[in-house]
């Protein structure tokens, strides 16, 4: 197969994992204004425990489903016990989920040790898929595709739910949000649950693909960074949007430019910091 | 009084290789001093002019870098230090134009990611930086003729150039342009209504930052006599930031205890658990939630209380 298709398939698939990672980055930083640090080890601890689920001899996607909620569990606790006690003190948000991904880390290293692990692919989606004539491998496209339902399930949540539009009102004025009966705290602990469960499941998915090792979080937080930063903070289409450009950029830069892949991922973000602070789809802070 | 503590503490750190006993220790205080320099470096920005960054080891390691690769390329030890801090500067000016098109927490995630496009570079450049590797330098310089190979010789170069960095600090902070530096951290809009230029002098104090920060970088070249991408993770612009929180913000002892306390709790850690970064992480999570204003600042607090509570209950009883 032609090499271009191969690296455009790759980066579909890397712009799904990354959309499921940076879309609850970025509502948690949209609507607590908590830059969460601990979301590459979120994405990481999800891979991980569900390496020891399989290991159990639960299947893929139990495992993926249950290693997400053990993720939104402890991002719950971390939620309500400590940065709860921080509710506008923003640097000290910042510093404690610092402070907690090295803890992760640590504990990862502990539990896993250094080797790198590699999850299987679901017995079902192993080989090619065969589309206008060329083969895909069917897991990427699986990816592709569970990227694609979730961007809709959170659209339609956020959009057409009671649920959404208080999450809305949420970002736009908590203030006024709280005024008009909305529990704004509790909204905090559902949205930070959710973003850590996206976080932990897309850890999960894309486990087969990227493996598990020590040091993953750190490399999925700049790219989540950088989505976020492109695309606009509390904006679903520009976590989606930001995470396609970071996909593709992030592997053609790799096939074209090995040694400079990193900075060329930065590149299109430092762009946007110029000409539009607020990111893409970002509006101006109040 | 305040000139007798002054002199005392002077005296006490010019003879450390005399008492401390052993290289070991005299190594430890070589490195607090260099750590120190840093924290300094990022207390300007992080303390005084309140634009917290997460990219301060870039800086560090730049210097680290730059003054390698130059001294490999057969270059003396004056265009080795002028050039490091050269390219040092450059590079702040980059990184301050791009981080000051946020503050606050925009600012943050800029910082954090410029630090990580040059651990990136460090780590991946392989044909610049000799990737994961690092650069190994044949030698500490020997400024004025002096050798620095010696533990006790390179501590009191060390101490000289901490004293000029500790000095030139607190000239910064008590001039007129210290006071706008505060200024501009409080009140910016009021700032700019008086009429300062609100970013040139953020960007003026991004500069002096990067500056001691490069310098410490040097140091650590020299100190290590080797430089690899582990100088510019985002743990050690972290450990930085640590260093200035834990002992208290915008004050010019905090940092340098706090890089005290860092250097000592890592040696200490590091000998007796292979747990550092979940000790560090703690500790991280510990000040922020019991003492955010700090551990010196937080200890007088909290021992002012604890006294004030005593008090009364004294003279009830009297």
């Amino acid at each position: 197969m032609n090499l271009w298709v191969v690296l455009a398939v790759n980066s579909i698939t890397l712009g799904g994992l990354l959309f499921l990672l940076s879309a609850g980055f970025s509502l948690i930083f949209g609507l607590m204004k908590i830059p969460n640090l601990t979301h590459g080890s979120f994405f990481m601890l999800g891979a991980y425990l569900a390496t020891s689920l399989i290991a159990h001899g639960f299947d893929f996607w139990t495992a993926a489903i249950v290693g997400g909620l053990l993720v939104a569990a402890l991002g719950g606790i971390v939620e309500r016990l400590i940065l709860r006690r921080l509710v506008g003190a923003e640097l000290a948000q910042v510093l404690v989920t610092l402070g907690l991904s090295f803890m992760i880390a640590d504990v990862c290293l502990l539990v896993w040790t250094g080797d790198p692990i590699r999850i299987a692919t679901p017995s079902a989606l192993r080989g090619a898929t065969s589309v206008m004539g060329l083969g895909f491998p069917t897991y990427r496209l699986a990816i592709s595709l569970i990227a694609v339902v979730f961007a809709v399930v959170l659209w339609a949540l956020l959009d057409r739910t009671r649920l959404g539009a208080m999450i809305r009102a949420g970002v736009d004025d908590p203030a006024m949000a709280r005024v008009v009966g909305i529990r704004v705290s509790r909204l905090f602990t559902i949205v930070f649950c959710l973003g850590a469960w996206l976080a932990g499941f897309a850890g999960v998915i894309g486990g087969p693909i990227l493996s598990v090792y020590p040091g993953l979080d750190q490399e999925m937080l700049p790219l989540a960074l950088v989505v976020v930063i492109l695309g606009g903070s509390g904006s679903l289409l520009g976590s989606l949007v930001g995470s396609f450009v970071v996909g593709f950029l992030y592997n053609f830069g790799q096939a074209m430019f090995p040694e400079l892949a990193y900075v060329v991922l930065f590149l299109p973000m430092l762009v946007v910091l110029v000409v539009r602070p607020q990111g893409l789809f970002g509006r101006l802070a109040a | 009084m305040k000139r007798l503590g002054l002199a005392a503490a002077l005296a006490i750190l010019a003879t450390v290789p005399l008492w401390v006993g052993g290289t070991y220790y005299v190594n430890i205080a070589s490195q607090i001093l260099f750590y120190a320099i840093f924290a300094l470096g990022v207390n300007v920005l992080a303390g005084y002019a309140g634009l917290v960054s997460l990219g301060h080891a870039g800086l560090f390691g730049i210097a680290a870098y730059a003054g390698a690769r130059i001294m490999n390329d057969g270059h003396g030890q004056v265009v080795v230090a002028a050039g490091a801090l050269g390219v040092t500067l450059l590079v702040s000016a980059i990184f301050a134009v791009l981080a000051l098109r946020g503050t606050g927490l925009g600012f943050v995630m800029i910082t954090v990611a410029l630090g990580q496009i040059v651990w990136g570079v460090a780590y991946r450049w392989i044909s610049i930086t000799n990737g994961d590797n690092g650069i190994a330098i044949r030698g500490r310089p020997s400024p004025l003729g002096l050798s620095l190979t010696s533990p006790a010789s390179f501590y009191w170069a060390t101490l000289v150039v901490f004293l000029i960095a500790v000095g030139s600090i607190a000239v910064f902070v008590a001039s007129p342009f210290g006071a706008s530096v505060r200024g501009t951290r409080d009140q910016p809009r009021r700032m700019n209504a008086l009429g300062y230029h609100v970013w040139m002098i953020r960007f003026l104090s991004f500069l002096f930052s990067g500056f001691w920060s490069g310098v410490a970088g040097l140091l650590y070249l020299y100190y290590n006599q080797f430089v690899s991408p582990q100088a510019v993770a985002l743990t050690a612009s972290a450990e930085a930031l640590l260093m200035v929180i834990a002992g208290g913000t915008a004050t010019l002892l905090g940092p340098i205890a706090g890089a005290a306390l860092v250097v000592v709790v890592k040696n200490v850690a590091s000998a007796y658990i292979e747990r550092w970064n979940f000790v560090l992480g703690a500790i991280f999570v510990v000040i922020v939630v019991f003492m955010p204003e700090g551990l010196v600042p937080g200890t007088v607090r909290r021992w002012r209380r604890a006294m004030a509570a005593l008090r009364p209950r004294a003279t009830a009883a009297g």
